[in-house]
């Protein structure tokens, strides 16, 4: 008999538990997902919220695939139906029986439409019919869209959940929702113990703005000064963050320009030609990374794509330093000595390279997307966002500089190529082929422009007219850290990019660079030779 | 069968005769030339080399249907190489060696303001396909893009309504020349007038190109946190967009948070970036690529044969050169001639259904009534359709919240004939 009781008790529970979802009749619920087919979005947010209170668990799926735009009507009979992209086609379900419909041509359906402010009340709704979900981390998304809106009823739904949840994280997120939504409230020992509450959470701006009016005006002393204590905290708080964004944003700047720079300090800076063809050498790189993007995606499984940018790498420095041996043998090396010629060359042959690459590739953009690891953000701090991508480039650059370092000091190629540039007739006398070392060191500056351009596709524009962008920036770097020091590119291209991002939100995006730029011509006055000068006969030469 | 009715019948019969001759010598003699002046390098490569194709397009396809007057229409095309100053010099080409007819072509507002004395002094007809900022009307410029009030200010009243999220502060980003500067003091002054405190915009203006943007998104998201909804409204031009989006997506500002409208980025700038983090994003034209229309599908089919590729994108722009090409062989057949004075009198009230599916029509402002449309940026690189208008809306060349230009109008007809006049020229 016992055992018949708990059964029974258990069976109760079960039923208890699914309650919320019960299942309505057919009719029902597919008259109310009719109603989610009208004009207008505030009628639409209405027969959503109508959806959901038939209290169907077929609702949610319906919800989740209209918030996504996958939820569209059929023209031949007017009924809802669920579609997932197949190939040209779409492949529908039926939302009431959950049955296959086979695949439909887009013409033959009209898609109800969702704009963004119905995207954020759907969210609260498929929030409420989530917060009860098994997966912490749905309740957690859950909780969020909830508290977006602040209605009482919203208020309501989460001090329901609170009671059953059970995970310490997501009570916390609920207790601070809530304790965001009583900020309001007319009873004094409420509000402080929402202050409080909210002090013990992310010091974030959004807590400042709802506290700041409290922290001002409260009519209770004791909850005005919790809340001015607040309010300090995060200040404070928010002021640490700004000062180390800041840096970070420089540094990742100065990386972009380090990147840029590395080439053309061995091309200008340690053979002295005046090589205006650098930025393009950076966008053939960066073509050369579309182009391995697109086998990828032809050739390879989906599961490798991530891996493309590694391939490009070795992929640009080949192409970028092909094309740059070709150049110096081709027509650079009968221009040594004459700078002015040589500049109107490179000049030249860039824009015959931006065009050619213009014909292949036609003059668009081309889309060459940041592989998953890649992509997003991590928060190092609440409010310190820093970008995966700029974190990658930042060690990439680096990476970058040690590798030609390491290869100047000791390889043979970079001893040879050091003693070419500081006594030529002496190297000729030793066997050295200076010919080649030429064509070499040239072949090595452009091949790590290629790769800068891999690197670079991540961040901006890959089109014909790239490397334009970045020329002048990169002679700039060179001529201020030091013609023919690879320490003065890395000191000059952080300290401006540092210096251009302090000046920046004072100054604006505009007259901080022209700052910079009067800052350089200045400096330059004073020390002709950059910031490290290199010292012996080569620099008098 | 009086004597009469006879001779009226040979006459008929001779004025035929002399009908089918004069064909057959037209049909022999020279084209008509066009002129196309878009950049097809340089910076600028990226956005009007497809307004080439487009006007190519077009040519073909009349040709194709027995050419214009009788006689086959050649495309001049040149390349101002997005050199401002190559624009006048190859405008001055055109006209004065080519003797061309109309040239359709420039994109930015310097290059317009650039070839526009040229287009004056020898009394050329140019055909201007882009948004821009307004406050110009030439005798000798027929403007197809949107002026402000057919864009920024139904961009910026929708935000406002409850379907656009009520937005109460506003960002207003730009690249720094003179349409983001001219529209954004017209949309300051607008958003005064509609009652928000000057505290509640910000202004900023970056350069041509720029490519690092972790600050001012950083910025944007900092005055956002006040509490108050707040929307950017960019009318950052070029190749600039691509570096933005992909740090407000990086940064993880989602449009239910901080939607972005912008007046210069279309289906063609899209394909250049992953849009899958930036779904909700707004813009607004007067003509999508994802507009359901019978008219749209004939020309997006018509553009896929033409350029081989049915990947390529249709967008604005070339909607606003297929207008105007439409609206140019209409007025050369209903004048007669290709004579720039005649067809400039014949264009006036003239009518093409468009993709956009509407009567637009051209006014005597020299710009013309546009439905306008608000989109937002899907996954697939398209945008959806939010909101349109129901009717065409007739476009303010001068705009009225500034209060200079609010007291002039612009009417090439009598009594007016004047682009920026207080008074008539002709009264009484």
């Amino acid at each position: 008999m016992p055992r018949l009781a708990a059964l029974f008790f258990a069976l109760l529970l079960a039923v208890a538990a699914a309650a919320p979802a019960r299942a309505v009749d057919d009719a029902v619920f597919a008259a109310a997902l009719k109603g989610l087919a009208v004009e207008g979005f505030a009628e639409k947010t209405a027969a959503a919220d109508a959806l959901a209170a038939t209290g169907d668990p077929r609702a949610l799926p319906v919800l989740r695939a209209m918030a996504a735009g996958n939820l569209y009507v059929r023209k031949a009979d007017d009924a809802p139906v669920l579609g997932e992209r197949a190939g040209r086609d779409l492949a529908l379900t039926d939302p009431v029986s959950g049955a296959d419909l086979g695949t439909a041509a887009s013409r033959d359906l009209t898609k109800i439409t969702v704009n963004n402010v119905l995207r954020t009340a759907l969210a609260a709704i498929i929030g409420r019919l989530e917060i009860a979900d098994p997966d912490p981390a749905r309740r957690r998304a859950a909780v969020e869209s909830i508290a977006r809106d602040s209605t009482p009823e919203a208020a309501g739904v989460l001090r329901a959940a609170l009671e059953h949840e059970a995970d310490p994280g997501v009570r916390t997120l609920m207790e601070r929702a809530l304790a965001r939504m009583s900020l309001a409230s007319p009873d004094a020992a409420v509000r402080l113990a929402a202050v409080e509450s909210l002090a013990g959470g992310e010091l974030s701006p959004q807590v400042r703005a709802l506290v700041a009016p409290l922290a001002e005006s409260d009519a209770d002393a004791r909850v005005r000064d919790a809340a001015r204590d607040l309010v300090e905290r995060i200040e404070l708080r928010l002021m640490i963050v700004d000062i180390t964004l800041n840096l970070f944003q420089g540094l990742s700047l100065g990386s972009v320009l380090l990147l840029a720079a590395i080439g053309l300090a061995i091309t200008f800076g340690v053979m002295g030609v005046i090589n205006m063809a650098h930025g393009e050498m950076i966008m053939l790189g960066a073509y050369t990374a579309f182009v391995v993007q697109e086998a990828f995606r032809a050739f390879l499984p989906d599961g490798v794509f991530g891996l493309y940018l590694i391939v490009s790498i070795p992929a640009a420095f080949l192409v970028a330093g092909a094309v740059g041996v070709a150049l110096e043998r081709g027509i650079i090396r009968f221009l040594y000595g004459r700078p002015l010629e040589t500049l109107l060359a490179t000049w030249g042959i860039s824009l015959m390279l931006q065009q050619v690459v213009r014909s292949i590739f036609g003059a668009p953009n081309k889309e060459v997307a940041n592989p998953a690891w890649m992509t997003g953000a991590w928060e190092a701090l609440p409010g310190l966002v820093l970008t995966w991508n700029r974190v990658a480039i930042i060690v990439f650059a680096l990476a970058v500089l040690a590798a030609v370092a390491l290869a100047l000091r000791y390889t043979a190629f970079g001893l040879q190529m050091r003693a070419v540039t500081q006594n030529r007739s002496m190297a000729a006398g030793m066997g050295i082929r200076t010919g080649w070392v030429d064509a070499l060191t040239f072949g090595l500056g452009s091949g790590i422009a290629g790769v800068a351009g891999v690197a670079l596709s991540q961040v901006g524009n890959v089109s014909p007219n790239l490397g334009q962008a970045y020329i002048v920036d990169s002679f700039m770097v060179v001529v201020f850290g030091g013609v023919g020091s690879l320490w003065g590119v890395l000191a000059g291209a952080m300290s401006l990019g540092i210096v251009n991002k302090i000046l920046e939100p004072y100054a604006g995006a505009m007259l901080g660079k022209i700052l910079v730029l009067v800052f350089i011509i200045l400096f330059i006055q004073k020390r002709p030779r950059g910031l490290f000068a290199l010292k012996g006969r080569a620099a008098e030469a | 069968m009086s004597m009469k009715a006879l001779g009226l019948r040979g006459l008929a019969l001779g004025g035929a005769f002399a009908a089918a001759l004069t064909a057959g010598i037209a049909q022999a003699a020279e084209p008509i030339k066009i002129g196309v002046l878009h950049s097809l390098s340089g910076t600028m490569a990226i956005s009007e080399t497809t307004l080439k194709d487009t006007i190519l397009m077009m040519v073909d396809d009349l040709n194709k249907k027995g050419g214009l007057l009788g006689r086959k229409v050649e495309a001049v095309v040149v390349d101002p190489a997005s050199n401002w100053p190559l624009f006048a010099e190859k405008a001055r080409e055109l006209l004065q060696k080519e003797k061309v007819a109309a040239v359709f072509g420039c994109w930015t507002s310097v290059s317009r303001k650039s070839v526009l004395p040229v287009f004056e002094e020898l009394n050329g007809m140019l055909f201007y396909p882009v948004q821009y900022e307004g406050e110009e009307s030439s005798r000798n410029v027929f403007y197809t893009g949107a002026a402000p009030n057919q864009q920024a200010i139904p961009a910026v009243e929708y935000l406002m309504s409850p379907d656009g999220g009520e937005v109460k502060r506003w960002v207003l980003a730009g690249t720094d020349y003179v349409y983001p500067r001219t529209t954004n003091k017209i949309l300051e002054a607008f958003l005064i007038s509609k009652g928000v405190p000057k505290d509640d915009i910000m202004v900023n203006y970056t350069p041509f190109g720029h490519s690092d943007w972790q600050t001012i998104v950083a910025d944007i998201k900092r005055f956002a946190s006040a509490g108050k909804k707040t929307a950017v409204v960019s009318t950052i031009n070029g190749d600039a967009n691509v570096p933005f989006y992909k740090e407000l997506a990086n940064q993880g500002i989602k449009a239910t948070d901080i939607p972005v409208v912008a007046f210069s980025v279309g289906e063609e700038e899209l394909a250049g970036i992953d849009t899958s983090n930036l779904v909700g994003h707004l813009a607004a034209w007067n003509y999508f690529m994802s507009v359901d229309t019978a008219e749209n599908d004939a020309f997006i089919k018509q553009w896929h044969a033409f350029i081989k590729d049915t990947k390529r994108v249709t967008n604005d722009p070339m909607e606003a050169h297929y207008i105007g090409f439409k609206m140019w062989t209409q007025a050369v057949q209903q004048a007669g001639t290709t004579d720039v004075d005649a067809v400039r009198q014949a264009m006036y009230g003239q009518k093409v259904r468009s993709p956009s599916g509407y009567d637009i029509v051209m006014n005597t402002n020299h710009h013309l009534s546009k439905p306008v449309m608000i989109g937002e940026i899907q996954a697939d690189g398209q945008f959806e359709i939010v909101s349109k208008t129901d009717a065409a809306i007739k476009a303010d060349a001068w705009s009225p919240f500034i209060p200079e230009s609010a007291k002039l109008t612009a009417d090439w007809t009598f009594p007016w004939v004047c682009g920026n006049c207080t008074e008539p020229k002709f009264a009484k």
